[in-house]
């Protein structure tokens, strides 16, 4: 393999790995040159995702910069990549949220367990593995990231986290765990019945035509392990309580890479493994799924509301965004499959912003209980403006980015299911009083004793969050950039349910 | 009037287990004409060189196949070959382990607390005879997978055993505790031993042969009382269901991990594994295939409750060498499951299995013999706590090892699960798939405790240290890491020689 044909995919994923190897030989108490070296890298890798991004070809079909070699070929497997639109616009967040990451956190990491080379090692190996879950054609290469991802991501929440951070970190690994042991025992399942049938393989293109053989009990059973699995990623009422805990406990930085994107592995796979693979039992458990969503939804939003803690707070909303995307997922309209994936790239930005605000404000105040903070507005108001951007979004504001995707979602549902959808709508209303509330007694109100002399941003806060917002505002005007990336492969994917969008007997769906 | 047939031995195939005989007797003359002091260096060097010869011929001879290797008695086949493969390189990283001689008393026959046991601490007294005993030991694994008649299969057993029943009392700290060790294995392993006597003389009763190849015709004419055969499998089976250590017959094993010296454990816990399954496997395969409805049930059952014994009793511990002895038992379900399957790919995984399995296990032993207070070893777990701090190295060593056993993708652990679990299911034991996956989930929560002890923690100041490994232990640690990530990162050459190697001929 020379350079020059060197697949997009793989430097990307390459990338990080040279940049762990370089941090090895950093010594440790040089923290600055570790940090560095971890921003030039993922920046890299950034520019490395904007470069695919820009030679996708919209028009085409099927997967792209794909790469195959063999890898265990006694049991057919292969390191297989590939990107479709939605696995391309996922990757493109997950790089552009590394390095954003990496300044957000740039004094995060001091105060761990261990140094910073131990935190940006990690974050480089975690950022590899992120691409691979997304890249990955090959169902059983997809399991190896999706489970190996973990080991990282627990040593970031257990080792540089705050307050009870190992309890939360062997919640989220052992939630995960089990979560990947089903998916775990259907993986064999597939394994065994490709075998049978024939052609021993895990591509995921050539296993989308199981279905055909498998019996409809034998097809819901290897489903429910794939779904149970990704239902505890992204969380999804009653499998959610681990998320919480460790947004809380982890860095600001980890929690924008956890909720942000290890959770969109979960949303992603429905889509990709659950649907792809698994069409008929799909079909019989969406009415149950589209439950277990709007309570999400619904169940969310009134547990943050109830919030006292910033963090448990943002943590709670996810749990009703990642209901509206599960939602859409499964209407099973091309409006609402493209709208939940709109929704995984605008929730990584918007719950990024609320996370580095956040973390920026806890690092002053040294507490994260909202109602430590109070006149913001007037002390600082950088930071205070950059909070109540991100909440806008994350209330889905028209005008800003999650609008767009929010509106899709319930389109797409309403056409389908529309009792479903004006229960959800309902999720709108509450996400107004979740994130105003806080807006209000953080940002607003008389001063809290104590607050008098907090500092507004500075300069690298301010880089750091000026992206997320340029995005937020941007999408939010003009999304069609991302939608032609995405449409054609939500469009092929609802297709191949042998599903086609109901006529329209609203001209204008309701907001 | 009988006349007496000169056995043709074909020596070029019973090199690998000659030579460890060889180099066994030697060690035997070192201690009784070498002087002391010249005992420790050369029985080193002679027990390694004897391991490497072993396998160099083990190498040489590896494409040789004969079903008359020693008249009946003994099969060189493909899966042979990758057995005794397994046990010497398992044997050659362990090796190192004894070299360390902290962990041995310094004369074994004087008693705990005596006037005698104190001077001969004094006199540093080094206790070389372990050498040439592990040496009789391996000697006896490489014969038992390879063995094809009952009799010999016997003498195999007996030969690996009595010489790890005296290992396991040589512990220099809590030599009461050793040597009690010892003799519950001793006197449970005996009566294992009259199990499995039992059990071959109901399988000559029932089919009027000891090779394994005339019981398979016998299974396959069907003519014999098919009570005696099920009583014979029964009782073989309590014999070898003991060596793996599998509920209901795995009593021994927590006080036999915990009280042996550790170096020893590392040793018994991976090899003893490898040739007990290994010799399981074959018996199963080739002898009783063919009556599987007769077994299969009743070890499927037995394969599920020790997958979760295991898992679950190993959560109570808080010892170390009792943790992983728990562990080992629930290993010992999973690989079960790999001789249930009973087919090819069943017999590949376990394979895959013994070998990633017995080297991760010979790693994490290496590192409890270094975690030491001033009176020896630490293996009480809250002790531990906060090593990642101290010796961050040898910690990560330790999680990456728990991570291989819960079977944590990339490492040689996940590979060995899912292979064993897809033969099993293959073979048509969704029970064994469902019940697998669980435990393992189970498992999962203590290995994952024991990282969290180690790294999260805050170290607890009772003078609890990590020793500089010696070179020895060193080489055994990193060995045994490379192999562990290099199989779950890229197994494909071991997996194709397997595959196209691994064969039981009849």
């Amino acid at each position: 393999m020379n350079l020059a044909n060197l697949n997009l995919l793989t430097l990307s994923m390459l990338l990080p790995l040279l940049g762990t190897v370089a941090l090895a030989f950093v010594p440790k108490t040089n923290a600055l040159l570790t940090k560095q070296i971890a921003l030039a890298t993922t920046v890299l890798v950034a520019v490395v995702g904007i470069a695919m991004t820009i030679s996708f070809d919209f028009g085409a079909t099927g997967f792209q910069f794909v790469e195959s070699r063999e890898w265990i070929p006694a049991f057919g497997i292969k390191y297989a990549l590939g990107v479709d639109g939605i696995a391309l616009v996922l990757i493109l967040m997950s790089v552009l949220l590394t390095p954003i990451v990496v300044i957000a956190g740039w004094n995060e990491s001091e105060g761990g367990r261990w140094s910073p080379k131990v935190f940006y090692s990690l974050l480089l190996v975690l950022e590899t593995m992120m691409i691979g879950v997304f890249a990955s054609t090959d169902v059983f290469l997809f399991y190896v990231f999706f489970e190996a991802m973990l080991v990282p991501v627990y040593f970031l929440i257990g080792g540089f986290g705050s307050g009870d951070r190992a309890a939360a970190a062997v919640k989220f690994l052992l939630y995960s765990l089990f979560g990947g042991l089903l998916m775990l025992a259907s993986i064999v399942g597939i394994f065994v019945m490709s075998t049978r049938y024939g052609n021993r393989t895990f591509d995921i293109t050539t296993l989308s035509g199981l279905n055909t053989v498998l019996t409809p009990m034998m097809e819901n059973v290897l489903f429910l392990g794939f779904f149970i699995a990704f239902a505890i990623k992204a969380p999804l009422w009653p499998l959610h309580t681990w998320l919480p805990d460790a947004a809380k406990s982890a860095t600001p930085g980890t929690s924008v890479l956890l909720l942000g994107v290890l959770d969109k592995v979960g949303t992603f796979g429905m889509i990709r493994y659950c649907l792809t693979l698994f069409p008929e039992a799909s079909k019989t458990f969406t009415p149950m799924i589209i439950t277990l969503a709007v309570i999400s939804i619904l169940y969310g939003a009134f547990l943050a509301i109830g919030a006292k803690d910033i963090k448990r707070l943002i943590a709670y909303t996810s749990i009703s965004h990642f209901g509206f995307i599960t939602m859409g997922i499964f209407a099973m309209t091309s409006q609402g499959m493209s709208g939940a994936t709109l929704y995984m790239f605008n929730h990584g930005f918007s719950t990024a912003a609320l996370f580095l605000v956040a973390g920026f404000m806890i690092s002053r105040r040294k507490s994260s209980t909202i109602s430590d903070f109070g006149g913001l507005q007037r002390i600082t108001p950088i930071m205070a403006w950059s909070f109540f951007i991100a909440g806008m979004s994350s209330l889905a504001l028209p005008g800003l980015s999650s609008f767009v995707s929010e509106f899709l979602v319930l389109v797409g549902t309403f056409t389908r299911y529309p009792v479903a959808a004006i229960i959800a709508t309902f999720g709108i209303v509450l996400a107004a009083l979740y994130i105003l509330i806080p807006v209000q007694r953080a940002l607003h109100g008389p001063t809290t004793p104590g607050n008098e002399n907090l500092k507004d941003l500075t300069l690298r806060e301010k880089i750091a969050i000026a992206p997320v917002i340029s995005i937020i505002v941007i999408l939010g005007f003009y999304p069609s950039p991302l939608l032609n990336i995405i449409n054609p492969a939500a469009a092929t994917v609802v297709s191949q349910q042998g599903f086609s969008d109901p006529a329209p007997t609203m001209s204008e769906g309701k907001k | 009037m009988i006349t007496f047939v000169s056995p043709t031995l074909d020596y070029a195939l019973l090199a690998p287990i000659l030579i460890v005989l060889g180099g066994a007797l030697i060690g035997v003359l070192i201690e009784a004409f070498a002087p002391r002091s010249a005992r420790a260096g050369s029985q080193l060097f002679i027990a390694l060189t004897t391991l490497l010869l072993s396998l160099a011929s083990l190498i040489r001879v590896r494409s040789g196949a004969s079903t008359t290797a020693a008249m009946e008695s003994v099969t060189f086949d493909g899966a042979g070959v990758l057995l005794q493969g397994s046990i010497l390189i398992i044997a050659i990283i362990s090796v190192f382990l004894l070299a360390d001689q902290e962990n041995f008393t310094a004369l074994a026959a004087a008693l705990p607390g005596s006037d005698e046991e104190r001077t001969s601490l004094q006199q540093d007294l080094k206790l070389t005879e372990v050498y040439p005993l592990a040496l009789f030991a391996v000697a006896g694994m490489l014969l038992f997978p390879v063995s094809t008649d009952l009799i010999t299969l016997f003498v195999a057993l007996e030969m690996l055993s009595l010489p790890l029943y005296l290992l396991a009392g040589l512990s220099r700290r809590r030599r009461l505790m050793s040597q009690e060790s010892a003799l519950k294995y001793f006197l449970l392993g005996a009566f294992s031993s009259a199990f499995f006597l039992m059990g071959i003389a109901y399988l000559y009763g029932y089919s009027a042969a000891v090779s394994f190849s005339g019981i398979h015709a016998a299974v396959i004419g069907g003519s014999g009382n098919d009570i005696y055969l099920l009583l014979g499998i029964a009782f073989l089976s309590v014999g070898l269901l003991f060596k793996v250590g599998a509920v209901p017959f795995h009593a021994w094993s927590p006080d036999v991990y915990q009280g042996a010296p550790t170096a020893v454990t590392a040793f018994m816990a991976a090899a003893t594994k490898v040739a007990a399954f290994g010799a399981m496997l074959r018996i199963f395969y080739v002898s009783f295939a063919e009556a599987y409805w007769q077994w299969r049930p009743a070890l499927i059952v037995i394969a599920l409750i020790t997958m979760v014994f295991g898992s679950l009793v190993a959560i109570a511990q808080r010892d170390v060498k009792r943790m992983l002895a728990y562990s080992s038992i629930a290993h010992a379900g999973f690989l079960l499951s790999g001789v249930i399957a009973l087919n090819k790919s069943g017999l590949d995984a376990s394979i895959f299995y013994l070998f990633a399995y017995g080297v991760a296990t010979v790693g994490a032993f290496a590192i409890v013999t270094l975690v030491r207070d001033s009176a020896g070893e630490v293996t009480d777990l809250n002790r531990w706590s906060g090593l990642g701090k101290r010796s961050p190295w040898v910690a990560t060593a330790f999680a990456g090892f728990l991570l291989a056993f819960a079977g944590i993708p990339l490492t040689s652990g996940f590979i060995g699960k899912f292979s064993i679990f897809s033969a099993a299911y293959e073979s048509g034991s969704t029970a064994i798939l469902i019940t697998g996956v669980l435990s393992s989930a189970i498992a999962a929560f203590f290995y994952i405790r024991v990282i969290v002890l180690i790294f999260f923690k805050d170290p607890v100041e009772d003078g609890t240290s990590v020793v500089i490994p010696s070179v020895y232990t060193q080489i055994t640690i990193a060995i045994s890491a490379v192999v562990t990530f290099a199989l779950g990162i890229y197994p494909t050459p071991l997996i194709n020689f397997i595959q196209s190697t691994a064969q039981f001929l009849r």
